[in-house]
């Protein structure tokens, strides 16, 4: 077998894979229309407590917002550097990511443990127990993409770029991509229409 | 998507400042109280559906793959599923809010939507 057909079964099952993984993406987005859905019909029960509006401050969100939307830019710019074999870039770009993301889970778990010190935990109103469950669930997500993150450096390190871990990469930036797109919907449905109820 | 096209440093810092725009314009417009109401409502959804399309495309490719285009036609039909559910869940809701309403809740609900007066006595 000629090397150059090697090269077109191989690029073939990386398409497969990438389908596959695309599929499992769009299935996580049904997921999280439930959620939305939960919190679009509850969010007006709050058993007497505070609202949206009186519980989020908005440049915490806007700073939320602005850390995940640099980070799905620089995990491109990770993949493009992988294109071109930039180990070094690759590298740095994938640090810079997983900062970002660090930092953005931070800012959320600080938010969280506010609320419940405040007694807004997702025990006091129907409203919280959406408001919780949806926010969370985006932050598992975002927890399992950093494991995600320090395997594949992991891989990298130890295997250099073959096929298996450029499509890895690859694969993880859709994730994560993916997560920047909910994470949109969770600002405007959540705290921007929130705050201007 | 990524394999077939991949997008370059430009695409993607035109894709990042278009949606760092599409972040500031709907914060702004609650934080300074522009607009309010359906109109705030409807520039908020479409400040969203524009980020998510800026998204979609600069940083996901979608709609640049090769045919069969199995990738949109993925998203396609998860977009009929997600609208469904949730405008679904929300119509029925309101619908059995407004079958069940009880007592005081009633007076209030034809007196506030409907403008029907109560009898004065």
């Amino acid at each position: 077998m000629t090397t150059q057909a090697e090269q077109k079964i191989h690029q073939a099952e990386t398409n497969k894979t990438i389908f596959g993984f695309w599929v499992y993406i769009m299935t996580d987005c049904v997921l999280f229309a439930t959620l939305f859905a939960t919190y679009a019909v509850l969010h007006n029960n709050t058993f007497g407590g505070p609202g949206a509006r009186e519980l989020f401050s908005m440049p915490f969100v806007l700073a939320e917002t602005l850390i995940l939307l640099t980070s799905s830019f620089t995990i491109g710019l990770a993949v493009l550097a992988a294109r071109q074999k930039r180990l070094a870039l690759v590298y740095s770009w994938l640090a810079v990511t997983f900062i970002l993301g660090a930092a953005f889970l931070g800012l959320e778990l600080h938010e969280f443990s506010n609320l419940v010190s405040e007694g807004h935990s997702w025990r006091a109103s129907a409203f919280l127990s959406a408001f919780f469950t949806l926010v969370g669930t985006h932050g598992l997500h975002i927890t399992s993409g950093l494991i995600w993150m320090t395997v594949l450096i992991a891989q990298i390190f130890r295997k250099g770029f073959t096929g298996s871990t450029l499509k890895r990469l690859a694969l993880f930036s859709l994730f994560w991509h993916f997560l920047d797109i909910v994470w949109v919907f969770i600002f405007t449905v959540v705290y921007l229409l929130g705050a201007s109820a | 998507m990524t394999t077939n096209s991949h997008g370059s440093v430009s695409s993607y810092a035109v894709g990042f400042m278009l949606s760092l725009i599409f972040t500031f314009a709907p914060y702004f417009m609650v934080t300074q109280h522009i607009g309010q109401g359906w109109v705030l409502g409807s520039a908020l959804a479409i400040f969203a559906v524009s980020q998510v399309l800026v998204q979609l495309v600069f940083f996901l490719h979608l709609g640049r793959e090769k045919r069969p285009r199995w990738h949109s036609l993925a998203f396609g039909f998860m977009t009929v599923v997600v609208v469904i559910v949730v405008f679904g869940s929300l119509w029925i809701m309101n619908n059995l809010n407004y079958h069940t309403m009880s007592g005081p809740t009633v007076d209030q609900y034809i007196q506030d939507e409907e403008a029907i007066k109560p009898y004065a006595r």
